[in-house]
């Protein structure tokens, strides 16, 4: 029966209070250029041993699964785990107050010196990177693709319809995702249904 | 900016932050086409400027949008953009995650993330399409390619990477 598998093992150690679980993620925030899931996973698992792997992989699952942010997901279901709302806006807040008062220091920085060839330069160096960035990871998670329901052919269509409905039409993403998404997942319920015929509903 | 712009800038934060799925990079390509386009508040290059600083900044990169509304309208534009793409994901991501869990293999449920998932692909590549610009030299789409290609088949720490774009750019050669 799928009952609460998470909390079937439980992890060696868990936060004293929220305000341990803010210091943490103020840490593990600091610690993240360019993407915070790596560290966080480090970070939870293995350092403050807060969380087993299989309960982080859990967590990640639905926090990518639901709109926002996914590490801000992960954090607020890490928080809301161990001490409810209060916990949630703990790791919430660590994750979000140091950096956010850095990158807008950076931001004032660079409006100062946007005039000066090199930042500029620098700045678009940096925007090639983060866009390629982008992609050698959508590169890397295309390979889920495969244990996908819709199948590898059927997967790579709808990327590439949402992919040229965006960036090539640049249509409103609103409609792209209502009319695509319903399509899509119809398609993943219907495919789903042999494999699972004796699950529940 | 009028009231009324403010408070557009604010309900489409609103609405992008309910259509982030697989985060708030994948919707980078409707926060140009309204910043960008129809709203005018910024340009391509502080468009792109905004997800390097972020990127170059330690946090997570949702940070970018708090850059972004700080270029278009100083601090009160970071802070309406920033709470506008956080207060509806995080709402919901509490009350669902609760709800999702307990019907993690209920079919509804499986359909979602599987009809999902190629979707949040395909705009992961639109954003970096949007990042790299209209009408690149390709020097740049050269140095695109190639982080690419390294952060998809290597363990190259990240910021050496933006490290390497942010030199290879301040010596002018792209």
């Amino acid at each position: 029966m799928p009952g609460d598998v998470t909390d079937e093992i439980e992890a060696p150690s868990r936060p004293e209070s929220p305000r341990a679980l803010f210091v943490a993620f103020t840490g593990l925030a600091l610690q993240g250029f360019g993407g915070v899931l790596a560290v966080a996973q480090r970070v939870l698992c293995e350092e403050r041993r807060w969380l087993t792997r299989e309960q982080f992989v859990e967590i990640l699952s639905i926090g990518q699964v639901l709109p926002g942010p996914n590490v801000c997901n992960v954090a607020l279901m890490v928080g809301d785990r161990f001490f409810g709302w209060r916990g949630a806006l703990a790791a919430l807040a660590g994750m979000m107050a140091v950096p956010l008062a850095i990158v807008l220091v950076v931001a004032a920085a660079y409006a100062q010196f946007a005039y000066l060839p090199a930042v500029a330069g620098a700045l678009k160096g940096m925007g090639a990177v983060a866009a390629g960035m982008i992609v050698g990871t959508a590169l890397k998670l295309a390979g889920t693709l495969r244990s996908n329901p819709l199948g590898v052919r059927v997967g790579a269509g709808f990327a590439l319809l949402a992919f040229g409905a965006v960036a090539l039409l640049r249509w409103p993403l609103v409609w792209v995702l209502l009319a695509l998404g319903c399509v899509a997942c119809g398609l993943a319920w219907l495919r789903l249904a042999p494999a699972h015929a004796g699950g529940k509903g | 900016m009028s009231p009324a712009e403010w408070l557009a800038l604010f309900g489409h934060f609103l609405l992008l932050s309910l259509l982030a799925i697989g985060g708030a990079i994948t919707v980078a390509p409707d926060m140009h086409r309204v910043l960008v386009g129809e709203m005018g508040l910024i340009d391509d290059a502080q468009f792109s400027a905004s997800i390097a600083i972020a990127q170059a900044s330690p946090g997570p990169n949702v940070l970018f949008v708090a850059v972004m509304g700080y270029q278009a309208a100083g601090l009160a534009g970071a802070a309406v953009t920033l709470v506008g793409i956080m207060l509806p994901s995080t709402t919901l991501a509490l009350a669902a995650a609760r709800w999702g869990n307990a019907r993690r293999d209920w079919r509804p449920v499986q359909a979602f993330k599987a009809g999902m998932a190629p979707l949040v692909l395909g705009l992961l590549f639109a954003t970096g399409w949007i990042l790299v610009g209209e009408t690149p030299g390709w020097p740049l789409v050269l140095l695109t390619a190639a982080t690419a290609l390294l952060v998809w088949r290597t363990r190259i720490h990240l910021l050496a990477l933006i490290g390497a774009g942010a030199v290879i750019g301040a010596m002018g050669w792209l």
